[in-house]
């Protein structure tokens, strides 16, 4: 690329930053999912039991209220809750954003074909889609992950299945309305290849809605990890997961209230992130949503 | 240069579940010969076959009958790697500059994207294709400080000099200008058309100005053709059909003109 157009790609992303950046909300999501993937990269190597996160027990000091030397208290084995809730982190963000990347992109390339090309693979796509949509996901994805066996792989896969014709449907809606605009008339009059139409000029025009979505379900996807995880499905223990960490604890509520409460509130500030951060990134991709 | 030798155009008709509908027939035996050079108006109410005539052309459609020959190819015999080579030579700009621009792209990319596909032919280098972009902004009016603007940023009239500039981009020999200046205020009306009067004696264009502005067409047009419900019911020199209209709806086409007063 030369230096020109490599400004212009340059400009554009500053002025998307400093739009970005007029929103303390945007920026207060951007600063919470920053600390959660970073968390999720180093967790496990700042805890401070680390003995814990494997597995290993200290019965001597079960239920330990919160203090210095244990911050979230310790839980029904003497594991240091605090080290559980950081592990954790890498669990249900890796599957979380497992789950919406292999549901996005699926989704997006089936409503995209759906919808761009029309006839017998808009019927057989979207019938499948609908196939799902008769089956609750969580009912699938525990189905699916029962048969598959327990394992973060299982479950991603487990859930994404009943993730993606969300996607699908959106995106062949965006698809079906964008490819009547005439700037796309324009793109197939200039000489442009069906896949450039596709690429350049139909897509990145519903980039706005999918980013919506995405953020959306960041959240919920990791709230169903956490589901399969609670009813015992995903992710077994000792891997520390924040819906098993609170399906354990259920029982030992109110009286050890710190076992389930952080880890909730891991989760409660993960999803306010990510939701945050979706808003923000609307405002910036979307240049006619401006206020 | 383009030949359209009796074009028919049938979309038919639907059987649906509630009912059916009867095919319409958008153009009936249309022929007409534009010589290169020259603007050649084609004027007709709204539904008369006049964009349809346009797709025809750039097959964006295919007529269901009949031929168009440019520079004596004609376009459904060609491949369709010749089909895209063609495409260069021939561009259109749309009637509403606000919808025929892409709002994601930057007007760097716009004005580059028809050299990007037709890299090869035109043998341009990524920074050779944006000098060449500032080259057009300037020949349409706008600067180099626009390049790296959005579409949403520019007013009608500079949409549209952004629309002639892509058009312009892979030196085309014959721009259709459908309605190019209906969607525009008046004001910004006849400083585009003087913009496309200027290009064409530049550059040598041939212009197929498509309109229901009479005056426009009186104004930038050599010879006028006028299509009336998919057929071609009056065709000759400019000023020839305005002063001596040979059919009923010709003439009260032209009856129906708002005289003005110039003196």
């Amino acid at each position: 690329m030369t230096e020109m157009t490599e400004s212009a790609r340059a400009y554009a992303f500053r002025r998307g930053w400093f739009r970005f950046r007029q929103s303390s909300l945007s920026m207060l999501g951007a600063v919470l999912v920053l600390a959660i993937l970073v968390l999720a990269v180093i967790g496990p190597w700042i805890a401070p039991y680390p003995e814990h996160i494997v597995g290993g027990v200290d019965t001597a000091n079960r239920f330990q209220s919160p203090s210095l030397a244990h911050p979230f208290g310790t839980n029904e084995l003497g594991q240091d809750v605090f080290s559980l809730v950081l592990a954790g982190t890498r669990i249900s963000v890796l599957a979380g954003l497992g789950v919406v990347l292999i549901g996005t992109i699926v989704g997006t390339l089936a409503g995209a074909l759906a919808g761009f090309f029309g006839g017998w693979a808009d019927e057989v796509l979207m019938r499948l889609a609908d196939l799902k949509l008769t089956v609750p996901g969580l009912i699938l994805a525990m189905a699916v992950a029962a048969a598959l066996g327990p394992g973060l792989m299982n479950m991603i896969i487990a859930i994404a299945l009943s993730w993606w014709p969300g996607y699908a449907r959106l995106v062949r809606g965006e698809v079906i309305a964008r490819k009547e605009e005439v700037y796309v008339t324009a793109a197939r009059a200039i000489g442009a290849s069906p896949s450039r139409v596709l690429f350049r000029h139909v897509l990145p025009n519903i980039v706005s809605p999918i980013v919506v979505k995405m953020s959306l379900d960041m959240g919920f996807a990791i709230l169903t990890v956490a589901s399969l995880g609670f009813i015992g499905i995903g992710v077994r223990p000792p891997t520390p997961e924040w819906g098993t960490l609170l399906s354990v604890s259920r029982s030992y509520m109110p009286d050890f209230w710190w076992t389930a409460v952080f880890p909730g509130l891991a989760m409660f500030v993960a999803i306010f992130g990510f939701n945050l951060l979706g808003d923000g990134l609307r405002d910036v991709l979307d240049p006619r949503a401006r206020r | 240069m383009l030949e359209i030798e009796n074009v028919t155009k049938v979309y038919p008709g639907r059987k649906g579940m509630f009912g059916s509908s009867a095919p319409v027939t958008a153009l009936s035996d249309v022929s007409l010969s534009i010589r290169p050079g020259e603007s050649f108006g084609l004027v007709g109410e709204s539904g008369s076959g006049k964009t349809t005539l346009t797709r025809c052309i750039l097959r964006l459609e295919e007529p269901t009958s009949g031929r168009i020959r440019f520079d004596g190819q004609d376009f459904a015999t060609l491949s369709p790697a010749a089909l895209r080579a063609m495409r260069a030579r021939i561009q259109i700009v749309f009637q509403d500059p606000f919808a025929s621009l892409n709002p994601r792209m930057s007007v760097h990319d716009i004005v580059t994207e028809p050299m990007v596909i037709h890299a090869a032919a035109l043998g341009l280098g990524p920074r050779q294709r944006t000098e060449r972009a500032a080259e057009l902004l300037d020949l349409v009016g706008l600067g180099p400080q626009h390049l790296h603007r959005y579409p949403h940023e520019f007013s009608g009239g500079q949409r549209q000099r952004i629309c002639v500039a892509r058009a312009l981009a892979c030196k085309p020999d014959m721009v259709l200008l459908d309605e190019p200046t209906s969607a525009l205020d008046v004001s910004v009306q006849a400083q585009v058309l003087n913009l496309l009067g200027d290009l064409q004696t530049r550059l040598g264009l041939t212009y197929l100005f498509i309109s229901h502005d009479l005056g426009v067409i009186r104004y930038v047009c050599d010879r006028t053709a006028l299509i009336y419900r998919g057929k071609i019911v009056e065709q000759g020199d400019t000023q020839a059909v305005f002063d001596a209209p040979q059919s009923d709806y010709a003439r009260t086409l032209i009856a129906a003109m708002p005289e003005v007063a110039f003196d």
